[in-house]
């Protein structure tokens, strides 16, 4: 194999697993240190940078960073991530002179944002702070679109959501409220320089049996937990039957239950394997009492003098191959549950009814605009989308991700530069050794299991339909939790003209990742591995030939615990730790590239 | 040294032997040794040896002299007996221990020092005595523990950190346990593995006294330029003669071992000694040859290594004294202790 090549941002960012599956790449493991060292404010600040809503996403966010994470191959369950964001949220300080600031004196140009939820906020956190003025439409009453509509208070506290969108109206963003957009082409005509579309995927799928337009009892989820948000739904009957498993259908089950239903279940056409919910929501679920029943498809809805008083299911049997693919499904039977209400929850479409199908944007088969997926622009110039609006329902921190990316085209786009010639990723390594056994981060290797989030009593909690669920961690939780984390972005460098190939890194790594061997084809050298290896998604890190024996360092990332023995133990320095930082450009880097650029222009033209 | 404990982490790609073992029960405590020290290799080989050969660690004991190679015991087999004696008497201590155990596996760890110069007795008597150990001379041809004094296998013209040179002839564990009769000798590198783990699985499992001669070099003292223990120079003049691997009992052996040129030896507990001549002009049954082998590579400034003499057919210690075939511990009280009349008799025999 060729020695890996480790000089671009790609390998060692893929290292840091959470921070390779965040969407908006937060620096995990640096803020994890920051909390262990008590820097909350400073914590914030820089969740702050990627992500803009830390205390919002510290309680519902989808974290793809937690499946990633490396802790759960050498143990079940990853690190807390999202519940540790929430602790830098809960204890951070005062941080109104940390944000940015809008300048007096603006640029000229206006952009104007359809809807007020995390996609459009972040374009306006982006853009304000380089002077552009920007005037966000939002259809309802109050601000924070699906955040405030679909995710419960007892969750996401409204006072969490105004106070982290506080912060970017605040820097003088001009937020119309009430004012929906009727038509795009008569918009388009008003004097803005750029359009960005962040309004979500507001529509709920329905689900046309028999008997569905006979009542006025079956509810479409996402509407529903929208009229519970605005209080014009206070009650639901005492036996409600849940269509759907995903995250909507939780929260749907769990409004139920506040709203005062006895009993309710969640409908499952599939067998749990198959859920969209994610596992934490399904817990806090099943906590509450909710039946989840699986294998039952909808069927009819069954009236009785014009009253709903049940739904017939098709019991359902399914083969699944050893891939744990669905390859045959089988109606075994009929079931009839009764209920007084229902809730629909299987799933959300983009609605554009008020985009002209004429003016230029194109849409697909699905109805589903056509964007780019890196500028973000749609198929008419100086018109942009972001979050669910572009791409259907994905989720917040996908959302803030492609607010950055537009900020980025949007102010290249009123600039006149090319929306594509985007700055590059960085990485930046400093050796994490400070002296004799000394290293600037705490590399011991804590076998601390997960910390388990406290929950308000269960009786206590359906009292009101706004108290929070999750109390968060305690300070003792905290102190452990982030021990477990494993410190990925302290990367093990390599340096091949060093080694003496003394084998002292191989006999110490507690995890077996180490290899010295001879040099050959990918497979050969994975045959002679110390531990053969058991996740082909993970790279080799292979080295330069060493010195003495032309033999080849090889290094399998999937296993090493980042504990810097290797480091510790290499009496030539051929090993190192080094801290790595991704430098990601956002829309106040690319300004100054394209200040520089237009002052060369200047120059040369 | 370090301060930082190599943490117990049972990670998805760790195995497991026929005794439901993982090889960190194989381990020890954290080595305080330097840092790239060869003896920690040697350690992390004994460990990975004892863990293929699914022995119990407690059958196992332990045993040292004074210096930086007798340290290690400390880092292996943490649930093995262990004791650690007086400067270059291990032997004796090793011969007691055998005496009174005989179903122990007795591991000895010394070094060139505690060997070579003051146990050099002691070392040729447990060879002339075939005691049933394998005995381990980690050698870096420095005094590590005394800041890097020449040892007694220091090479002529080899220099010390400090530049001056060694003039006196070097003692060579592996000619003097041939000449005096030693039944498995051998040499390996704490640097290769692959030849150094079937060597010591043979050693532990041969019958009578196991001599493994181990370039192990000191990082400190004895790992620059001029020095003829360095890991570099050894690498440049290493010459494997044999090659030896190991094959426990009941085990089928490898289609691809019946090319070439490939010898068995038969262990007493049924494992064999697959030796794969490297060299053509050298034969593992020939002590004289083997010694000749060894001065005329010697004189071209090379080390060879392998498995180099072998005789399975010399009685032990205990055969040699036609002692009990238990272990003290296991004979009856009264065999063990027959009485006053029996002692008597016995003190008659002498009168």
């Amino acid at each position: 194999m060729k020695p890996t090549k480790t000089d671009g941002t790609e390998y060692f960012h893929q290292v840091v697993d959470c921070q390779w599956a965040c969407p908006a790449h937060t620096d995990v493991p640096q803020y994890i240190r920051l909390i262990a060292q008590g820097e909350f404010t400073e914590a914030y600040m820089l969740n702050r940078e990627s992500n803009v809503f830390p205390g919002i996403l510290g309680r519902v966010c989808d974290r793809p960073c937690e499946p990633a994470c490396r802790r759960v191959r050498v143990e079940d369950k990853p690190v807390a991530i999202c519940r540790l964001k929430r602790v830098i949220a809960d204890n951070r300080g005062d941080i109104t002179d940390r944000l940015p600031q809008a300048p007096t004196k603006k640029n000229g140009k206006r952009i104007a944002l359809v809807g007020a939820g995390c996609a459009s906020l972040t374009v306006a956190n982006d853009l304000l702070p380089l002077g552009y003025e920007c005037v966000i439409f939002e259809a309802l009453g109050k601000m924070g679109g699906l955040m405030r509509t679909n995710i419960p208070a007892f969750r996401l506290p409204a006072s969490v959501l105004d106070e982290e969108m506080g912060y970017i109206i605040d820097m003088g963003v001009d937020l119309r409220l009430n004012s929906p957009i009727e038509s795009m082409r008569d918009f388009l005509k008003e004097d803005y320089d750029a359009v960005f579309v962040g309004s979500g995927a507001p529509k709920g799928k329905d689900l046309n049996i028999p008997g569905r337009d006979e009542s006025g009892r079956i509810h479409i989820g996402i509407f529903w937990l929208e009229s519970v948000a605005f209080g014009h739904t206070e009650s639901i009957g005492k036996n409600v039957l849940i269509i759907g498993v995903g995250n909507t259908a939780m929260d749907c089950c769990r409004t139920s239950l506040r709203l005062g239903a006895k009993s309710v279940k969640v409908m499952a056409r599939k067998p749990r394997a198959f859920f969209k919910a994610s596992d934490w929501e399904l817990e806090d679920a099943e906590e509450e009492k909710v039946e989840i029943v699986v294998n039952h498809s909808p069927k009819s809805f069954v009236m009785k003098g014009g009253k709903l008083v049940g739904i017939n299911f098709d019991k359902m049997e399914y083969e699944i191959d050893e891939k744990g693919r669905i390859t045959q499904s089988e109606i075994v039977g009929e079931a009839f549950f009764p209920c007084d209400d229902v809730v629909l929850a299987i799933g959300q479409d983009n609605a554009f009814p008020w985009i002209e199908r004429d003016i230029g944007i194109e849409f697909d088969e699905w109805q589903v605009p056509t964007v780019d997926r890196i500028t973000f622009e749609s198929t008419r110039p100086g018109v942009f989308f972001g979050g669910d609006a572009a791409f259907g329902p994905e989720n917040i921190i996908w959302a803030v991700e492609h607010g950055h990316q537009a900020a980025i085209s949007i102010d290249k786009y009123c600039q006149g530069a090319p929306l594509t010639e985007r700055l590059p990723r960085g990485v930046n390594l400093q050796s994490a050794k400070m002296g004799i056994h000394e290293w600037s981060y705490s590399n011991d290797y804590d076998p601390s299991g997960r910390r388990i989030m406290p929950h308000v009593d269960l009786r206590e909690r359906f009292k009101k339909l706004d108290i929070e669920v999750e109390l968060g961690f305690s300070i003792e939780q905290v102190v452990t939790e982030v021990e477990r984390c494993l410190n990925c972005d302290l990367q093990t460098v390599f340096t091949a003209q060093q080694c003496i190939e003394c084998d002292a890194c191989i006999d110490i790594c507690p995890v077996d990742c180490l290899t010295i061997t001879k040099n050959g084809d990918e497979e050969k050298i994975k045959e002679n591995l110390k531990t053969p290896p058991l996740n082909p998604s993970q790279p080799l890190y292979v080295s330069e030939p060493l010195k003495h024996t032309a033999r080849v360092m090889v290094k399998d990332e999937n296993l090493c615990v980042h504990c810097g023995l290797c480091a510790e133990r290499c009496p030539t320095g051929a090993w190192d730790m080094q801290k790595s930082t991704l430098i990601i450009p956002y829309a106040v880097d690319e300004a100054e590239q394209n200040e520089s650029l237009c002052q060369q222009r200047q120059k040369t033209g | 040294m370090t301060y930082i404990v190599k943490p117990k982490i049972v990670h998805s790609g760790l195995q497991r032997n026929a005794l439901g073992l993982t090889i960190r029960d194989y381990e020890g405590s954290m080595s305080t040794l330097c840092a790239g020290c060869g003896h920690d290799s040697i350690t992390a080989a004994i460990v990975q040896a004892f863990f293929e050969l699914h022995v119990p660690p407690h059958r196992v004991a332990k045993m040292s002299g004074i210096g930086c190679s007798s340290k290690t015991p400390a880092y292996f087999l943490s649930s093995a007996h262990g004791f650690n004696a007086v400067h270059g008497r291990m032997p004796s201590i090793a011969t007691g221990a055998s005496a009174a155990n005989r179903s122990l596996y007795l591991l000895g760890i010394s070094g060139d020092g505690d060997s070579l110069s003051i146990g050099l007795g002691q070392f040729s008597h447990a060879v002339r005595r075939n005691l049933n150990m394998l005995y381990i001379i980690e050698n870096n041809g420095v005094y590590g523990l005394t800041k890097g004094q020449f040892s007694a296998s220091a090479d002529v013209g080899s220099k010390a950190k400090r530049g001056e040179m060694n003039k006196q002839q070097p003692i060579d564990p592996v000619q003097m346990a041939m000449a005096q009769g030693g039944t498995f000798v051998a040499r390996s590198f704490s640097g290769d593995k692959d030849q150094l783990i079937p060597l010591l699985k043979a050693g532990i499992k041969h019958d009578g006294f196991g001599l493994i001669d181990i370039i192990s070099p000191c990082v400190t003292f004895n790992d620059h330029e001029d020095s003829t223990k360095s890991y570099a120079y050894t690498r440049q003049f290493y010459h494997p003669a044999v090659h030896a691997d190991f094959v426990p009992p009941a085990e089928e052996i490898k289609a691809s071992y019946n090319r070439g040129n490939v010898m068995s030896v038969e262990l007493h507990d049924g494992s064999r000694i697959l030796l794969r001549k490297v060299s053509k002009d050298y034969s593992v049954h020939n002590r004289g040859a083997a010694i000749d082998y060894i001065r005329a590579h010697q004189r071209k400034g090379e080390i060879v290594t392998g498995l180099l003499y072998i005789d399975q057919g010399e009685p032990d210690m205990h055969g040699i004294n036609r002692t009990a075939s238990l272990p003290l511990n296991e004979l009856p009280f009264d065999t063990l202790c027959p009485g006053t009349e029996s002692l008597v008799s016995l003190q008659d025999l002498y009168r």
